[in-house]
């Protein structure tokens, strides 16, 4: 930190107003968005006076509170497993040789590179068949819900959490662990005491990522989706087609805030776990 | 090794259970859903488009027929094609428009209809029968229907215009309220009403008359205030526009939103325009074909049709239902004038293949 450069004269304003602009750039829509909320007019961009009739809307619609649901239940258990998962991979191959590691580091950047509709068809191609074989050979009657969003979130999940706890890892010198091990820890206690308190953060920022994805999801989530699991986005794509009221600001606020209480949690627990 | 070998064996037993499922499928596909008049056989599963059904209403047959039943939205027919088609979507009513059913119907991804556990299906208007995309409705019921037409602020234009496309294309008749017209901004919809205007057909494809439609709407360009498709109604009720371009439950919603709804009319012109319809079928491997088929027969009772109208502002293929409209939504149904030209001047928009290319090319150089 103590090695930045402060900028000076022209610089220095430039650097201001260029900081001002991005803030803008990110935070104006965000505030306009959540303006329109509390408009008492159908059409978005027409300030109706203040009401919250559209929030009461909101909570009123069982379509929209079981959307809202849907989506919790699936970003937590998403969550809980491609983070497990996910930090495995990175350990495996931040710290491990084994043969065809190169394949699967490869592979493992596939979900994030392939377009969100490409895997969207391969997921749903394959619960189609998949569901058929099982079906054909042991007579389950599987349907498409719960579990079939679930795993197609895992399935991209698990790239994004092990790239950012990779990321911690890497920039971790392996001295304290070797140093543990040298001092009789099993490679257990080593990972328990050692490694794993130093690379939480990466896990936090993995699991707060991986939650927002899911909770984002449109594409893929619209595809994989069965009965009784529309998730949130995928209701306000859908209402979006009876033109755009301040419902849908409504049902965008509610998420911002759910995300960003989200982000102020993590900050609080890493705050925390520092001072105490 | 011996993994090797386990693998060819899972693949053996893959191939051979993909062969047994495919083979299952293939055999019952002419045959209809084995139903008694009001029977269920499980929950229900709808797939429909968002807000299109009072969830009460949906509640309300669950609770009459003692299940469950669920909605799933989605956005649009190519939304829900590929989840219908790629099987096991679970659904057991979706509701797909016109030219989608006859997608669906080619692809075998709706079953025929058992038409003795739908006997409401009488009810459905004579206006509905012979459609192109289901000629004998083997295999869909119509669920609601709307039109394209114009939009008119009558408390600026007046009430006395003619009920023609020329209000929108011929500038003798409405030169003074030039810069307050909308025109849709939709290749097919835009060039099918200047077709229309011209007498011919909105599917045309013959290139000459294409090009004529063209040149009308190129003509009009300059008249317009925008070409526009999501807020066609909202210009009209902000006073943006007077005469705009648009869909008919869309401009009854904004018209009844305002406090002098009796200021606004809409209308099909008398040379015709553009009809869609939304219909309820059963996906081929639906879970609870009873079920659906009970929903279907359900939703087409007199009642039952009224209460979706009145809730989503939409027209009611079912004669039975017209009695139990609310008297806002009457006044404009009961509009003597609503079809200018008749149920017979209005057109489906068809898929017209390789020709379609044209309709946008048309419509951007049109624009200019």
């Amino acid at each position: 930190m103590s090695t930045s450069v402060e900028p000076r004269g022209w610089a220095k304003a430039a650097l201001h107003v260029n900081g001002w602009f991005v803030y803008m750039f990110f935070y104006a829509p965000i505030v306009l968005l959540v303006i329109y909320s509390f408009s008492n007019s159908r059409n978005v961009g027409t300030w109706g006076g203040f009401t919250l009739d559209w929030y009461r809307d909101f909570f009123d619609s069982s379509n929209a509170r079981g959307a809202l649901s849907n989506s919790v239940k699936i970003a937590i258990f998403s969550t809980i497993i491609s983070v497990a998962l996910g930090t495995m991979a990175a350990l495996s191959l931040e710290r491990f040789t084994f043969r065809g590691k190169k394949v699967f580091d490869a592979l493992l950047y596939l979900p994030i590179i392939i377009p969100d509709v490409t895997m969207a068809v391969m997921m749903l191609l394959f619960f189609g068949e998949f569901f058929d074989v099982l079906d054909a050979l042991f007579g389950l009657g599987l349907r498409k819900g719960f579990w079939s969003i679930s795993i197609s979130h895992i399935a991209f999940n698990i790239s994004f959490v092990s790239v950012v706890v990779r990321a911690r890892l890497a920039g971790m010198d392996t001295d304290l662990e070797e140093a543990a091990i040298d001092l009789y820890a099993s490679r257990w206690k080593a990972f328990r005491y050692v490694t794993f308190p130093q690379i939480v953060p990466g896990i936090a920022g993995g699991a707060l990522l991986a939650m927002t994805l899911s909770l984002d999801d449109v594409v893929i989530t619209q595809f994989v989706a069965g009965p009784g699991w529309t998730t949130l986005p995928v209701y306000v794509f859908g209402l979006i087609r009876k033109g755009v009221t301040p419902l849908i600001n409504a049902v965008s606020v509610t998420m911002l805030v759910v995300s960003m209480l989200l982000v102020v949690l993590s900050i609080v627990a890493q705050r925390v776990r520092r001072s105490g | 090794m011996r993994n090797l070998k386990r693998f060819r064996y899972l693949a053996v037993l893959l191939a051979l259970a993909l062969a047994v499922s495919s083979c299952g499928s293939d055999s019952d596909e002419a045959a209809v859903a084995d139903c008694e008049l009001n029977q269920v056989d499980g929950d229900l599963a709808l797939y429909n488009w968002a807000e299109y059904i009072d969830e009460e209403q949906l509640a309300e047959f669950a609770t009459e027929y003692g299940i469950s039943a669920t909605m799933d939205v989605y956005d649009s027919n190519e939304a829900m094609q590929p989840i219908i088609s790629a099987g096991n979507s679970g659904y057991d009513v979706i509701v797909p428009s016109d030219y989608m059913v006859s997608i669906l119907i080619a692809d075998k991804k709706v079953q025929k209809l058992n038409s003795d556990a739908i006997p409401n299906a009488e009810n459905i208007s004579a206006d509905f029968s012979g459609l192109y995309y289901d000629p004998s409705g083997e295999y869909t019921v119509p669920y609601q229907w709307g039109t394209t037409g114009i939009g008119v602020n009558t408390a600026v234009v007046g009430k006395d215009f003619p009920r023609s496309w020329g209000l929108i294309f011929d500038p003798s008749i409405s030169g003074a309220f030039d810069g307050k017209i909308q025109l849709l901004n939709d290749p097919r919809e835009t060039m099918g009403a200047a077709l229309k205007y011209l007498g011919y057909s909105l599917n045309t494809t013959d290139k000459g008359e294409l090009d004529k439609a063209k040149d009308l709407v190129s003509s009009t360009a300059d008249r317009l205030a925008a070409f526009n498709t999501d807020s066609a109604d909202e210009f009209l009720t902000s006073g943006e526009t007077v005469i705009g371009h648009g869909y008919s439950g869309d401009m009854f919603v904004q018209f009844l939103e305002t406090d002098n709804p009796e200021d606004y009319v809409y209308f099909v012109p008398e040379e015709g325009g553009t009809r869609w319809i939304d219909n309820m079928g059963i996906p081929f491997d639906a879970p609870h074909p009873c079920t659906a088929h009970t929903f279907i027969n359900w939703l087409l009772g007199g009642d039952q049709g009224a209460a979706l109208s009145n809730w989503n502002y939409y027209g009611t293929p079912n004669d039975a239902a017209v009695a139990g409209l609310d008297e806002d939504l009457l006044d404009f149904v009961n509009d003597p004038e609503l079809l200018a030209g008749g149920v017979d001047s209005l057109e489906e928009i068809e898929d017209t293949g390789d020709f379609e290319i044209n309709y946008a090319d048309a419509f951007v150089e049109a624009k200019g």
